[in-house]
């Protein structure tokens, strides 16, 4: 008898004297598809002009910092003032996400970009966020060419772009999302949620950013 | 490395534990460092206790349909191109780990942590095999450096100060400048940075455990802090997850209530930095990401605990919590304990994994002042279970001679009422005249265990019994 079906079988012996199998794979199946979603804390059940302010507090009260831009063409700008603000080089990897190769980079002051993912030689990355989450101020990442997700870890400095339609009040909003664009029962090979810089309280209980991934957290928050 | 099991030796354990200064220094920081955060976090959040229940729900209804569970998530990570392997114990876990890295002719494997990790020996176990095993969260490389077993579930060197930290760095780290200044936790942790990011890089292997595995999905779900465990399944070119049975979870939306629990009762966090779910290896037109995708599903035990007692436990989240606010935890450490899992957690699911015999000793280390059912997010009623194990104990008579003649002893007077109250209210009083001038004991003749390392209180002059038959005659003559 191979361990599988030891173990299955175990649990299986045990669980038949309460119940029958077949009324337990229908109670499984039952669950899979309605996937309720239990209790959203109120914080979270905002409009949507409310859900963009508590994700600007969430995510700076765990040192994310936040820019706001009116729309795409200010996205270049912002990420070139940043670099220079915190004295980085002026270049940086990403992926291949339209909505960011397309914008006017020409606009800023010359900067370096490579296409790709991050082999760990980069100061910074940029990514496009699929959604935020506004409860605990939390980006979620999905992996592809388009956004690597080595770019998310390797690089000391991290700038995501987010649009602010696609910041929700809770997680189960953007699980609806991901169901919708992947289909259901599926997801992409990595899905990041994101909530601040790297840290560790590792020594003594102290905590210190910049771990093993990012040191900082950039986010761009397009009005679109 | 020194995975020596020591459960039987909790006593001795306990008191050398109680005699070290370092160890006493660094379990302040356990107090310090969760309690309060926890406490601000809960209230923080009305919907808290909601959110156990909630909790505690998810996993009851996992538990009682748990062969149905596990049978529709190893369907759904074969559909997205993953591998499924059951072990039944720890030393098939282990082969099928090594089966994977030979595969690939591997040398060094990164590891995120995992407590599954170290109930197996799997680092141990590699290296007899020649592969390299390092461990990248900090906390765990820290002990691994020092050849020693988590303390902590969640913070694995709690029990380390910051300038053996220093030590074993310029000990190992040989290949550095002698005259680095690492006084600092930042010069530290920069170092530690360093060190690990060329291992993550050059690592064949990557091998993280699960907080939870998501049956809609097939995916595995890690909550980090560091990134670390990030680093260790998307650089290399396999991905191992090591995961137990009860780590299954019906849906998306279930673990999102679960996860709300989690980081607020572990670090008082909101929610942790990274949480990460990972679903099959990379895909057509990935650039990067594993290529496999293997997950270990580990029995080692648990399917027995289903359908007894000790059921509940398997909610368990691995949050830390019962241990951060437990007295004889902050008093003696994790290591005391003998094996991976102290504290209140340990006590139970340690005599329940390796039996009653090895781990009988545990249960016992515990005071009932239900601090650690009060805080378990999953509402694991981990008293109750301790004492299951306790009265489990007595009837194997394993506990010693002396314990057992003396609950007899106790047993005859309680059982005799009117015996009991006249030799307490004759030992009483006499208690109370002797300790009346300091109000307590710092010696007392068979009572030594208690009173070599604190006071113990004079009592009062009354009785307990005494005195609460005259709150109730109060009461009732006020009530009139
Ligand atoms: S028993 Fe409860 S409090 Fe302790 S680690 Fe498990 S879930 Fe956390």
């Amino acid at each position: 008898m191979t361990s599988r079906d030891a173990i299955l079988g175990r649990i299986n012996t045990t669980l038949n004297r309460a119940s029958e199998k077949s009324a337990r794979q229908q109670a499984v199946k039952a669950r899979l598809s309605k996937h309720p979603k239990g209790t959203i804390p109120a914080r979270a059940r905002l409009d949507k002009k409310a859900q963009l302010k508590l994700f600007c507090d969430q995510a700076e009260k765990v040192q994310t910092s936040i820019r706001r831009v009116k729309s795409y063409n200010g996205v270049p700008k912002a990420i070139a003032d940043y670099l220079r603000d915190h004295n980085l080089p002026a270049g940086f990897c990403m992926g291949e996400d339209e909505r960011l190769q397309n914008l006017p980079w020409e606009k800023a002051r010359a900067l370096e970009i490579k296409t790709g993912p991050s082999d760990g030689e980069d100061a910074v990355g940029v990514s496009h966020a699929f959604g935020g989450i506004a409860e605990t101020g939390t980006l979620l990442l999905v992996s592809g060419k388009d956004n690597p997700t080595t770019i998310n870890f390797l690089p000391e400095t991290h700038v995501v772009v987010v649009r602010s339609r696609d910041i929700d009040g809770d997680y189960e909003s953007l699980w609806s999302r991901l169901r919708k664009e992947y289909g259901t029962g599926k997801l992409p090979r990595t899905v990041n949620w994101i909530t601040g810089p790297s840290r560790s309280g590792d020594i003594q209980q102290t905590i210190l950013l910049g771990a093993h991934g990012p040191r900082s957290l950039h986010v761009i928050v397009v009005d679109a | 490395m020194t995975n020596i099991i020591t459960t039987r030796d909790f006593k001795s354990n306990a008191k050398e534990a109680l005699a070290n200064k370092t160890l006493q220094k660094a379990l302040t920081h356990v107090e310090a460092g969760f309690i309060g955060k926890r406490r601000l976090a809960m209230e923080a959040l009305p919907e808290f206790d909601q959110l156990r229940d909630n909790a505690r729900d998810i996993k009851n209804h996992t538990l009682a349909n748990l062969d149905a569970y596990l049978e529709e998530y190893e369907e759904k990570v074969v559909a997205s191109g993953g591998k499924v392997h059951w072990a039944a114990d720890g030393e098939e876990a282990c082969n099928q780990i090594l089966d994977i890295c030979r595969n690939v002719g591997a040398r060094t494997v990164t590891k995120g942590k995992s407590m599954i990790a170290e109930e197996i020996g799997i680092n141990d176990f590699l290296e007899k095999n020649d592969i390299e095993p390092v461990e990248t969260d900090l906390g765990e490389y820290i002990i691994q450096l020092r050849g020693e077993t988590p303390s902590h579930i969640i913070a694995p060197a709690v029990h380390v100060l910051k300038e053996q930290v220093e030590e074993d760095f310029r000990r190992v780290h040989d290949h550095l400048p002698v005259s680095r200044n690492l006084e600092e936790p930042e010069s530290l942790l920069d170092e530690a940075r360093k060190v690990l990011r060329a291992k993550f890089l050059n690592a064949d292997v990557g091998i993280t455990g699960a907080n939870f595995l998501i049956a809609e999905t097939g995916t595995s779900v890690i909550v980090t802090n560091e990134g670390n465990g990030d680093l260790t399944q998307i650089v290399p070119k396999v991905h191992i997850v090591l995961a137990s049975i009860e780590k299954v979870t019906p849906t998306l939306d279930d673990v999102s209530q679960i996860l709300r629990v989690l980081a607020r009762s572990a670090t008082g966090q909101e929610i942790s930095v990274y949480t990460t779910f990972s679903t099959g290896p990379k895909r057509q037109g990935d650039v990067d990401g594993p290529e496999e995708y293997h997950v270990i599903i580990l029995d080692n035990g648990r399917s027995n605990m289903i359908g007894s007692e000790f059921q509940d436990m398997l909610r368990c989240i691995r949050c830390g919590s019962c241990m951060n606010h437990c007295p004889v935890y902050h008093a003696v450490g994790g290591h005391a304990y003998g094996w991976v899992y102290p504290g209140p957690m340990g006590a139970v699911l340690t005599p329940s994994l390796m039996g009653v015999k090895d781990g009988g000793q545990l249960p016992n280390a515990s005071t009932f002042c239900g601090r650690c059912e009060a805080v378990c997010p999953m509402r694991i009623p981990l008293p109750k279970m301790m004492r299951h194990w306790r009265e489990r104990e007595f009837e194997k008579h394993l506990n010693p001679a002396s314990q057992r003649w003396g609950l007899n002893f106790w047993a005859f007077f309680a059982k005799r009422p009117r015996l009991y109250h006249l030799a307490t209210s004759l030992g009483i009083p006499l208690l109370s005249l002797f300790g009346r001038r300091k109000g307590y004991f710092k010696y007392l003749p068979l009572a030594s265990g208690w009173t070599k390392y604190r006071d113990l209180p004079a009592p009062e002059t009354r009785t307990f019994q005494q005195q609460w038959a005259q709150r109730e005659a109060l009461k009732q003559g006020g009530a009139k």
